[in-house]
C-alpha cells in the first residue's frame, strides 16, 4: 500500500495555503485603521480594531442618501442569491420534466434550443433584457431584478440528465400507484433530486450573490444596493486627501464571502452523502 | 378477484413492429396464467397492455367484464410486480407498501392494518423502517410483493419478478408466490421465460412465439400433447429430442438409418420425430429402434445424462445413475411417447404410430 510521505504533505499544505492565505490576509487587514493600511500595507497580523470596523460597516448609514448600511446590502445580496436559486431550480426542474417526460411535438427541438442559449453569455442579452424590463416599468424592482435571469439552461440540461437515467418503472410503478404528473413530480422526483438540488443550489446562488453587472443596470435606487457594489461603492471615495476605507472594503469583502462559504460547508455533507449512497 | 379477457389483441409499435398479434386469452378468476416464451417474444408487451403501460393497437382488453382500453393503471384495479422491483429509493419500506393506499385516499387505519398484515405474509415486518438500498435482493423482491398484495387488486401481474434473484433464492421465492396466490386467490398474470418456472408456478400455460399464441393448457398438456416442435423445444429440460426425417414404407427413415414405425398415411413425407430424453430406453436388441453413439455422459447424480446421435442427429436421453452406457446402442421409445410434426410448418401431426413387424431377420436394418 502507498504510504503518504512529508512531500505529498508539502505539495498539500502549499496548495492550501495558495488557496487560504489571501482571505486570512483580507480578515487580518480589515482589523487595522485605515490610515495604518495606507501606511504599511497588507498585514497578517490581527489588529484590534475588529468590532468597530465591522460594526461600521454593517450599521453605518452611507451612500448618497444616508440611508445604505451593510445589513441593507446584505438582506439585498441574500435576496439576490436566494431569488436565482430557489427560481431557477424551480423552473429548469419543470422545465426539464416536461422535456423528458411529456411528450409533445418538437420536444427535442426545444431542449436543443434551450441547450444552445448555453452558449450565450449573460453579457450578450443584457441591453435587449434591460430594454424589455424598463417598458414593463421594472427598473429598481426586486422582480426586475430577478426574474430575466431566471431561465436557465444549465439547470435545464443537468435536470434534464438526471431524469433521463431514473429508471422507466418508477414511473410506471407510481402510475399504477395512482400517482398523477403531478403526485410523480412532487412524491418521487423532486426527492430523488435532492443531491441534484443541492448542486444546483450552490452554484445558484453563488452565481446570484456575485451578480454586479445586472443589478448595477437595473437598480440607481441605492436601498437595492447589494454588497458587491458596496465594496465598490467605499473605494470610490477618493475626494481630495481622504484615504479609502481600506479596512471596510476588506471587512465588507469578508463579510460578503461568508454566506456562499457557509452554504458550501452545510451543503457539502448532502452532496457527499448523495454521491455515495446510491439511491436508483 | 376478477377473469380477464384478452380478446384478438394487437401491438404494434410506432415504426411498424408488430409485437403482439392477434392474441386471445380468457382467464378464468384466481387463475394463475403464465406467459412463457423465448426473449423478444411478445411477452411484456402483452402483459403491459393488460397493465395499461402500453396502448392497445387493436382488439378487447376486459378486467371483471370492464373495458379497460381506454382506463388508466390506476383505475384498473391491478398491481404489478417489476422485474427491477421498482421500490420508491427514497420511502421506507413502510412508505413503499403505504403509498398507493395513500394516494387512493384509504383511511389511515385502514392503510396500517392492511401495511401489517402484508409484512407478516411476507415477513418483512423487521424491515418495515429501512429504506430499499438497506435490504436484500430477495427482501426487495418481497417488498415489490407486498406493494401489490396491500392494494386489494382484482389481478397481479408479474414481469419476471424473480430473474434478478440467485438460483436457489429463485426457488424459495417461486414457492411463496404460488404460496401467497392460492391463500389470497388473486388472478395472477405471470410472465418469464424460464420453462421450469413456468410449468411450477402455471394453472395454465401460454407460450408465446413471435407475438403469437403457440398453444395453451396446463402444464401437463403442454408436456405431454405439445402443438408445435416450438411448444415441445421450449418446454421440458432437458429439451425434447427432433430429428429430421422421412416418412418410407418401412419405416421412419432418419439419416441412413431405419426406425421401423408405422404411421397412418401422411401428406407430408418430411416429417420430424419428437421424443422425450426421460421416454428412452437403451437395449442391445438389434430389432429394436434405430442406433445410438454415444458422444458422452453428464452425470447429474441421481441420474445420468446420455449425449450421443441417431443418424447423426443429436439425441440425448436420462438413464439411471447405474446405468452403463456402451459405444453403440439401440434405442427404444414407447410409441405414444412419440411425437410426429410436420417439418414443414411444426405443427403436430396427429396419427397414430405402431411398431412393424421385425423382418425376421436380426441383422440392423438400413433404409
Ligand atoms: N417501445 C418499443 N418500440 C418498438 N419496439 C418495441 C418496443 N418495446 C418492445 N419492442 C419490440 O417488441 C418485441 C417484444 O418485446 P417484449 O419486450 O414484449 O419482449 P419479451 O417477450 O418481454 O422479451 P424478454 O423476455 O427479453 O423480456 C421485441 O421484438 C421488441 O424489440
Ligand atoms: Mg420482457
Amino acid at each position: 500500500m502507498y504510504r503518504t510521505n512529508f512531500r505529498d504533505h508539502l505539495v498539500l499544505i502549499i496548495g492550501s495555503l495558495m488557496m487560504l492565505l489571501p482571505v486570512v490576509v483580507a480578515f487580518t487587514t480589515s482589523t487595522h485603521e485605515a490610515a495604518d493600511i495606507h501606511m504599511n500595507g497588507l498585514t497578517l497580523v490581527p489588529g484590534d480594531h475588529f468590532a468597530e470596523t465591522y460594526e461600521t460597516v454593517l450599521t453605518r448609514q452611507g451612500g448618497f442618501t444616508g440611508k445604505v448600511t451593510g445589513l441593507t446590502m446584505l438582506g439585498n445580496s441574500l435576496i439576490l442569491g436566494l431569488g436565482f436559486a430557489i427560481g431557477k431550480i424551480v423552473l429548469s426542474m419543470l422545465a426539464a420534466y416536461a422535456i423528458v417526460y411529456f411528450r409533445f411535438r418538437a420536444a427535442t427541438a426545444m431542449f436543443w434550443i434551450i441547450f444552445t442559449t448555453l452558449l450565450l453569455p449573460l453579457e450578450v442579452r443584457i441591453l435587449p433584457s434591460y430594454e424589455v424590463m424598463h417598458k414593463l416599468g421594472l427598473i429598481n424592482t426586486y422582480t426586475g431584478l430577478i426574474v430575466p435571469l431566471l431561465a436557465s439552461a444549465t439547470g435545464t440540461f443537468f435536470f434534464r440528465q438526471f431524469f433521463k437515467s431514473v429508471p422507466d418503472e418508477l414511473l410506471e410503478a407510481a402510475r399504477i400507484d395512482g400517482a398523477g404528473p403531478f403526485k410523480f413530480f412532487i412524491d418521487i422526483l423532486v426527492p430523488l433530486s435532492r443531491t441534484m438540488i443541492a448542486a444546483m443550489f450552490i452554484i445558484m446562488f453563488v452565481y446570484g450573490w456575485n451578480q454586479y453587472l445586472w443589478p448595477m443596470l437595473m437598480t440607481n435606487d441605492e436601498g437595492f444596493y447589494t454588497l458587491v457594489r458596496g465594496i465598490k461603492q467605499i473605494l470610490i471615495v477618493w475626494v481630495g486627501s481622504q484615504i479609502p476605507d481600506y479596512n471596510e472594503a476588506f471587512a465588507m469583502a469578508v463579510l460578503a464571502m461568508l454566506p456562499p462559504v457557509a452554504l458550501v460547508v452545510i451543503f457539502q455533507n448532502w452532496f457527499i452523502k448523495g454521491l455515495t449512497e446510491s439511491d436508483k | 378477484m376478477a377473469k380477464i379477457d384478452i380478446d384478438h389483441v394487437f401491438k404494434t409499435y410506432a415504426g411498424g413492429a408488430q409485437a403482439v398479434r392477434d392474441v386471445s386469452i380468457s382467464i378464468r378468476d384466481g387463475e394463475f396464467i403464465v406467459l412463457v416464451g423465448p426473449s423478444g417474444c411478445g411477452k411484456s408487451t402483452l402483459l403491459r397492455m393488460v397493465a395499461g403501460l402500453e396502448e392497445i393497437s387493436a382488439g378487447e382488453v376486459r378486467i371483471g367484464g370492464r373495458l379497460v382500453n381506454n382506463v388508466e393503471p390506476a383505475e384498473r384495479d391491478i398491481a404489478m410486480v417489476f422485474q427491477n422491483y421498482a421500490l420508491y429509493p427514497h420511502m421506507s419500506v413502510r412508505q413503499n407498501l403505504a403509498y398507493g393506499l395513500k394516494n387512493r385516499g384509504t383511511p389511515k387505519p385502514e392503510i396500517e392494518a392492511r401495511v401489517a398484515e402484508a409484512a407478516r405474509m411476507l415477513e418483512l415486518e423487521p424491515y418495515l423502517d429501512r429504506k430499499p438500498r438497506a435490504l436484500s435482493g430477495g427482501q426487495r423482491q418481497r417488498v415489490a410483493m407486498g406493494r401489490a398484495i396491500v392494494r386489494h387488486p382484482a389481478a397481479f401481474l408479474f414481469d419476471e419478478p424473480l430473474s434478478n434473484l440467485d438460483a436457489k433464492l429463485r426457488v424459495t421465492m417461486r414457492g411463496e408466490i404460488k404460496r401467497l396466490q392460492r391463500r389470497l386467490g388473486t388472478t395472477s398474470l405471470y410472465v418469464t421465460h424460464d420453462q421450469l418456472e413456468a410449468m411450477t408456478l402455471a394453472d395454465r400455460l401460454v407460450v408465446l412465439n413471435k407475438g403469437e399464441i403457440e398453444q395453451i393448457g396446463t402444464p401437463l398438456e403442454i408436456y405431454h400433447e405439445p402443438a408445435s416442435t416450438f411448444v415441445a423445444s421450449f418446454i421440458g429440460s432437458p429439451a425434447m429430442n427432433l430429428l429430421q426425417g422421412r416418412s418410407t414404407e418401412n419405416g421412419f427413415a432418419i439419416g441412413p438409418d431405419l426406425w421401423r414405425l408405422a404411421t397412418g398415411p401422411l401428406d407430408d413425407a418430411a416429417i420430424t420425430i419428437g421424443f422425450r430424453p426421460e421416454d428412452v430406453t437403451f437395449t442391445r436388441d438389434m430389432r429394436a429402434g434405430p442406433e445410438f453413439l454415444l458422444d458422452y455422459v453428464e452425470e447429474l447424480g441421481a441420474q445420468k445424462l446420455v449425449h450421443g446421435t441417431v443418424g447423426g442427429q443429436a439425441v440425448s436421453a436420462t438413464a439411471t445413475a447405474e446405468f452403463q452406457p456402451q459405444e453403440s446402442m439401440r434405442l427404444t421409445v414407447p410409441e405414444h411417447r412419440i411425437f410426429l410434426f410436420s417439418t414443414a410448418t411444426g405443427k403436430r401431426l396427429r396419427t397414430p404410430i405402431t411398431p412393424m413387424q421385425p423382418a425376421g431377420d436380426f441383422s440392423p436394418v438400413k433404409a
